[in-house]
């Protein structure tokens, strides 16, 4: 590099010596992510790194949920750990890739979307353990964690009907993706199956990533579903949410949070929350990479596994009356021993049930 | 009825999503008058709303937060008008710039202050009056309930209680019974009337967030057809701010169109050269109109997250300060056409919520996607079809040089 330069120092040609400063420049900002060893953990070592999706660290949603996991394992462990916040589509792959280079011996990714992504780079980085959150891949290296949400979303269906004065039930969604299609399915079942001539609203607040953060739009979805009569709204929107509570707690209405138990955000209004247990996911990936119990493949939680629920504490337990918890909790005996099934919207993208 | 009814609350949703849209629409018509092309609409209404959930979270004010909020927009506003108006520079690249540092700045900040992601934390409804009760005033069951709701923390909405008195809760019960009050002619009529202003006071004081307002009357006048729901529900009912932005057009086109201020703010927009031949000058006139546009963006930032919303979160105008200057050239810098503008723009949006999922007749069940990209349709056929030419102010976007 240096005879370049010097070339092009004793040379009269001008765009020359810019074409070579340009180049030293370029090479001395590449080093870094080129040199082996310095960022590196030793072989043996065990790094663990997370790659929260849009929405970010603190949606107090599903990214949250994530991250409190992965806090939880971190702490119990006694290890740090890398992290990298998606903020645009195009950051997944160089994140994840980012993670893998400067050493991370097992990444967890969190979402569908970043499937994508995940297939690329785990597959150039064949030693790393990766777990992705919401998605399957099919790779050697790649645990698939998935939910049956709809499970738990039939539960805080069930709630929602059990409360509604009007008769009328809203589910406010984020992206408009099968995923989201499948908590709003589950949500209708339940609703269904406690009162088949309940009315269910659904909206989704939008169709790009965006929509897991616009607690605007949120709150005027919310806003329009209790103006057509709606009392109860379940929210699944990530970020999207934040609005929809406040909504429904300026107008004295109930909601239903998603993921993370969300009933301290509105106490009083907050009817339930529908949990994911993201955080159980995140930390048991962590801790069986960590003893050695990690395997590729498939894991699917749902009630049975306590992947799913729903939340009744301090600032709910006023709402949910002892009548309403008896039936849900039959309810989901009967869900875990098979005598009721609920459909999945995802298995042929279609939510046909007896109403 | 049914449909007259939900007629009325789309355009209820349209005013509250448009407030924003005015707001900034008119802040942009006062710079773009004066000859000072503005895109930095977006990042002046981003800082404001940033500034203006911190301030009232930290100090428990929503109005301290509105200062905070103006203040914080005058700040960048002043700093595009010393970019473009002292230095010259391009007007254009000074809004971006600013419009980038915002976008970047606030979650950082944000995020530094709060530990919450760039978030602000979310304000409460304020405090809600648990002060004194008057004597006299007569409380019936229903009042004697809110005021138990009110006054006790662990009850949050009405719900809980009637659910703890339907469990059987006796001694809500008798603090229910303890308060009622039963009217006396005259003096409880008079004491009713100055409790609901002291309550009403102290809210109005004391709130971290505006709240709606309940005009008088709307009451009284909710069983007359039609006027009753167009006042109660459409008029009524708004906070603050929102009646501000409609207030602001009449205002804005008086100042404009009638006083000494607008002549020379339109010239300078106009003809510079002429209005510094008239011995007035245009860099003083010029940053007197980015100040005041720094004062609209900050109303409509504040609007946003602590009025529309209840917290501050990153890129929440999305888009909103742009859509105000597209309603800006729709309306031809104009302020009552800015006003129709923001309110059809405000309706596009609050459409696409209700048609969600809603069967029309004869078309049936219209997909989402393109019920979400009306807005945009809309107004590129209208811009094409229906507006015609839209002439800028000649000025617009050249940095005035006096002649030597």
């Amino acid at each position: 590099m240096r005879q370049a330069q010097g070339r092009a120092q004793q040379g009269d040609d001008n765009t020359m010596t810019r074409f070579a400063v340009a180049l030293a420049a370029t090479a001395l900002a590449a080093g870094p992510a080129f040199a082996p060893g310095l960022a590196t953990a030793q072989d043996g070592d065990f790094v663990p790194a997370v790659v929260f999706d849009m929405g970010g660290k603190f949606d107090r949603s599903f990214n949250e949920g994530i991250y409190n996991g992965v806090e939880r394992f971190a702490e119990e462990a006694g290890v740090s750990y890398l992290e990298f916040e998606v903020t645009n589509e195009a950051q997944r792959e160089q994140g994840l890739r980012r993670m893998a280079r400067s050493g991370a011996s097992a990444i967890l990714a969190a979402g569908f979307a970043q499937a994508d992504s995940v297939e690329v780079v785990a597959a150039e980085f064949p030693e790393v353990k990766f777990t992705i959150i919401d998605a399957v891949i099919d790779l050697p290296n790649v645990q698939s964690v998935i939910f049956r949400e709809q499970e738990g979303s039939f539960l805080v269906g069930m709630l929602a009907a059990m409360a509604t004065e009007t008769g009328v039930v809203g589910f406010v969604g984020g992206m408009d993706i099968p995923l989201i299609r499948a908590f709003a399915c589950g949500y209708a079942q339940g609703v269904h199956y406690v009162d088949p001539t309940l009315e269910v609203l659904e909206n989704m607040t939008g169709t790009t990533p965006a929509a897991w953060n616009d607690p605007t739009r949120g709150g005027e979805l919310a806003r329009s579903q209790f103006d057509r009569g709606a009392d109860v709204v379940f929210a699944a929107a990530g970020g999207t949410g934040i609005g929809v509570y406040q909504a429904a707690a300026d107008s004295g209405n109930l909601a239903i949070g998603v993921d993370s138990n969300q009933n301290h955000l509105q106490p009083g209004t907050m009817l339930t929350s529908m949990i994911k247990r993201v955080d159980v996911a995140a930390h048991n990936a962590f801790a069986a990479v960590q003893d050695g119990t990690w395997e590729p493949g498939l894991l699917d939680l749902g009630l049975a596994e306590d992947g799913v629920g729903w939340a009744l504490d301090e600032h709910n337990t006023d709402l949910v009356s002892q009548e309403m918890r008896d039936a849900v909790e039959a309810a989901r005996d009967a869900i875990v021993a098979g005598e009721v099934t609920v459909i999945d919207y995802r298995t042929d993208n279609s939510c046909d049930y007896e109403g | 009825m049914d449909l007259f009814l939900s007629l009325i609350q789309l355009l209820d949703s349209s005013l509250r999503l448009a407030t924003p849209l005015v707001l900034a629409a008119l802040a942009g018509l006062y710079c773009e008058r004066a000859g000072i092309v503005d895109i930095g609409l977006e990042g002046k209404m981003l800082g404001a709303a940033f500034a203006a959930a911190t301030t009232a979270y930290l100090t428990g004010s929503v109005w301290a937060g509105l200062v905070a909020g103006i203040a914080a927009s005058v700040v960048l506003a002043l700093l595009h008008g010393f970019a473009c108006i002292t230095h010259r520079g391009n007007q254009v690249v000074s809004g971006v710039a600013i419009n980038t540092l915002v976008m970047g700045l606030t979650p950082v900040l944000g995020h530094a202050w709060f530990r919450e992601g760039g978030q602000t934390p979310a304000l409460s409804n304020g405090t809600p009056f648990a002060g004194v009760q008057l004597p006299y005033v007569p409380v019936d069951r229903d009042a004697a309930m809110a005021l138990i709701v009110q006054q006790d923390p662990d009850l949050r909405t009405l719900r809980q209680l009637t659910n703890r008195l339907e469990a059987g809760d006796a001694d809500l019960a008798a603090r229910i019974d303890a308060l009622l009050v039963a009217p006396t002619p005259v003096i409880s009529w008079i004491m009713a009337g100055l409790q609901g202003f002291a309550n009403g006071t102290v809210d109005f004081v004391t709130a971290t967030r505006f709240t709606p307002i309940e005009l008088p009357l709307a009451e009284t006048l909710a069983p007359v057809p039609i006027l009753g729901p167009v006042y109660g529900e459409l008029i009524s009912g708004h906070n603050i701010l929102v009646y501000a932005a409609v207030a602001l057009v009449p205002l804005t086109a008086w100042v404009l169109y009638r006083t000494r201020f607008g002549l020379r703010l339109r010239a300078v927009g106009e003809n510079p050269a002429a209005v510094d031949t008239a011995g007035i000058s245009v860099a003083r006139m010029r940053y007197q109109a980015v100040i005041v546009t720094g004062i609209l963006c900050g109303i409509a930032g504040a609007y946003l997250s602590t009025a529309h919303n209840a917290a501050f979160v990153r890129d929440m105008t999305a888009g909103k300060g742009y859509l105000a200057l597209a309603a800006l050239i729709f309306a031809k810098w104009r302020p009552v056409p800015v006003l129709l503008t923001c309110l059809l723009f405000g309706f596009l949006e609050a459409m696409e919520a209700r048609l969600q999922g809603v069967s029309v007749p004869l078309i049936g069940e219209v997909p989402v996607q393109l019920i979400q990209a009306m807005p945009y349709i809309l107004t590129v056929v209208l811009l094409a079809g229906f507006i015609g030419r839209a002439v800028a102010p000649k000025a617009s976007g050249i940095p005035y040089v006096k002649e030597r």
